[in-house]
């Protein structure tokens, strides 16, 4: 397995069939319940794109599955274990190689980029002072390589104030990219991005499916989830309600398909 | 890659306020030159500026963390109660120094979970903590004062704030540096290490940014800030111990005069009021600052009523001088307000 580090391979060891299994998971916000009886899965190497209307409940969908939000009830697996849902949280799901980039600002605005890119797991000595020189170097090298710069007057010590939307976006993506993990999520990565980046971000959902890892994808694009996803999952109201196999549908019919649906449901 | 060079402002940490506090230092000296240009006034500040500067680092932490402390005043006089009781009456020496340090560390704890766990504004909660915790420590001193006569005997006394240099019948200003110099000295180091180096520090200043962003980073955002709020009990503890023993003597309202004094210090210091900054070194100066200013003003003639006057003066100009230098956002928006728009030109629409 291409890129894979020590603390990866030995992850391999116990073969799993799903990287991540929701069981009849519920999420209300006070009276208002943003997801209902929700059970899926992501299969350990496959790139799953989820869809749905504005305030369907994929961003929360995604936030449980992350430990951002704690689910109201349900069961949550990861490779097929349970997760003890008192102890789960974001700090656990970097733990558990789970990677994810919001939808929602993700970054600090005042901070420059270096404690951005390390935020919440430094490099640090046993007393838990950072290694300054070490996390530098590194996110320079990430900021080299980043979706979304062209290396004009930003470095590491620069603040996040001072980057555009799309720079944001191409650090918060590159952060990601960067921990290599086993399940990479991603909400709406794309909407502040040139076409050009556009491309690239898609490049490393490819990259992700090469290397024998998996990808949940909220994108509204339909021709972009089209092209890389290997199954899409549908959300309406908090709920499951399709699961389609990109492969069987062009993107026209996908969107026929999606339309019908609303009208269905409405 | 291209490197801009970030100006000198950025580059040397709390700049502005160091050279304020030098022009400030130099006015003084030339208006009170008996006073600014001999030793005595500056072995004076080491012995009554720890207590401010001890607080004032807390703040830092707080005021950092987008968070305020409005209860230290208090958990002064009870920590200083209870070094006095303990101390005095129970004659428990390094015990009730102890003793003293874990009643700060408590109320702060305390403070942090209304906060953090309860959910309460800081402003708030440490406004009713504030009164209770000076409520109960009158209830329980009984409003008296506790004199502590041959403490400088005692090795609580001469470790924490004694004259290791004095010798009998030696009046130089040698003789009369406090050790509180050095245990500040070390406090300030050491804290600047946190704030700047340690992941604590980070997490503090990311949770001043957006408490959102610090969840989802994964900062346990409740956590950090019980352990912020505990940090400043502890250290509003030592500045009573300090304040107790430096004093001889323990009073319940000895606090009070620091509630807008370190907070000041801090905002003089460029430390942001909206959280996400902090700087330890702007926050000394932002202390010698008030020190000398409270100091220097009567001895140049004034009335202790112009020092106040002058303090505010002081302090509103910093404040609007952050505003405008060190956030660019605010300064455009600022220059609009007043009518200086440049560039698009765009009108001011009503409503
Ligand atoms: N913290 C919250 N408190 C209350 N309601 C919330 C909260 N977060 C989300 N919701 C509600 O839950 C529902 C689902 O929101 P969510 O952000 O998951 O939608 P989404 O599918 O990601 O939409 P979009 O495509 O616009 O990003 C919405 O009705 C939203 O108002
Ligand atoms: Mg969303």
């Amino acid at each position: 397995m291409a890129g894979s580090s020590d603390l990866a391979a030995s992850r391999e060891e116990t073969p799993f069939e799903h990287a991540i299994r929701l069981e009849h998971v519920e999420k209300f916000f006070g009276p208002i319940q943003a997801l209902r009886d929700i059970t899926l899965s992501i299969g350990k190497n496959e790139i799953v794109g989820l869809i749905g209307d504005n305030g369907a409940g994929k961003s929360t969908l995604i936030k449980v599955m992350t430990g951002v939000l704690a689910p109201s009830s349900g069961r949550i697996f990861v490779r097929d274990k349970e997760i003890d849902l008192a102890d789960y949280s974001v700090r656990m799901a970097h733990d558990l190689s789970i990677e994810t980039v919001y939808q929602d600002k993700s970054l600090a605005d005042q901070q420059p980029l270096w404690r951005n890119f390390f935020v919440g797991r430094q490099i640090t000595n046993r007393f838990g002072f950072i290694d300054v020189k070490r996390e530098k170097e590194v996110a320079a090298e990430m900021l080299l390589t980043s979706i979304g710069f062209r290396g004009v007057g930003i470095t590491v010590d620069s603040t996040v104030s001072q980057l555009s939307g799309g720079e944001r976006q191409g650090i918060a993506i590159g952060r990601a990219m960067h921990y290599n993990a086993d399940v990479i999520v991603l909400d709406e990565p794309t909407v502040a991005l040139a076409v050009k980046e556009v491309r690239k971000v898609l490049d490393f959902i490819r990259r992700i499916k090469a290397s024998g890892r998996a990808c949940v994808y909220i994108e509204h694009n339909l021709a972009h989830v089209h092209e890389v996803a290997d199954r899409l999952i549908v959300l309406d109201r908090g709920t499951v309600v399709a699961e389609i196999e990109p492969k069987d549908m062009t993107v026209a019919d996908l969107t026929e398909y999606l339309i019908q649906l609303q009208q269905h449901t409405a | 890659m291209a490197s801009s060079t970030p100006s000198i402002f950025r580059r040397i940490e709390a700049l502005p306020i160091i050279i304020v506090f030098i022009l400030l230092l130099a006015l003084f000296m030339y208006l009170a030159p008996e006073v600014f240009l001999r030793p005595f006034i500056y072995t004076t500040f080491i012995s009554t500026l720890p207590p401010l500067i001890f607080l004032a680092l807390g703040l830092t932490f707080v005021i950092g963390a987008g968070e305020i402390d409005l209860c230290f005043p208090a958990i002064i006089a009870f920590s200083g109660f209870t070094f006095a009781i303990l101390f005095k009456q129970y004659d428990l020496g390094w015990i009730a120094v102890i003793a003293t340090l874990l009643a700060g560390s408590v109320i702060g704890f305390l403070n942090g979970v209304l906060v953090a766990k309860v959910g309460l504004p800081s402003f708030i909660a440490t406004l009713a903590t504030q009164f209770f915790w000076a409520g109960m420590a009158t209830v329980l001193s009984g409003g008296k004062s506790y004199a502590l006569r041959g403490v400088e005997k005692s090795s609580v006394y001469s470790v924490l704030v004694g004259t290791p240099f004095a010798k009998p019948g030696s009046y130089d200003w040698i003789s009369q540096l406090s050790i509180q110099g050095l245990w500040t000295v070390l406090a300030v180091i050491f804290l600047w290490f946190i704030l700047n180096r340690h992941r604590f520090g980070e997490h503090t200043l990311f949770i001043g940014d957006s408490n959102a962003v610090s969840r989802v980073v994964g900062i346990d955002v409740d956590w950090e800030k019980i352990k912020i709020f505990t940090l400043m009990g502890l250290l509003s503890a030592l500045a009573a111990l300090f304040l107790t023993l430096e004093n001889k003597n323990f009073f319940g309202n000895q606090g009070e005069g620091y509630l807008l004094t370190a907070i000041a210090s801090v905002l003089i210091g460029g430390t942001s009021i909206f959280g996400g900054r902090a700087t330890i070194i702007g926050t000394v100066f932002g202390c010698f600052i008030i020190g000398m200013i409270e100091a220097g003003l009567v001895a140049t003639g004034l009335t202790g009523a112009w020092v106040r006057t002058i303090e505010g003066i002081v302090f509103l100009v910093s404040i609007i001088f952050y505003f405008l230098i060190d956030e660019p956002q605010r300064r455009a928006a600022f220059f609009a307000r007043i009518g200086m728009v440049r560039g698009f030109g765009r009108k001011r629409t009503a409503g």
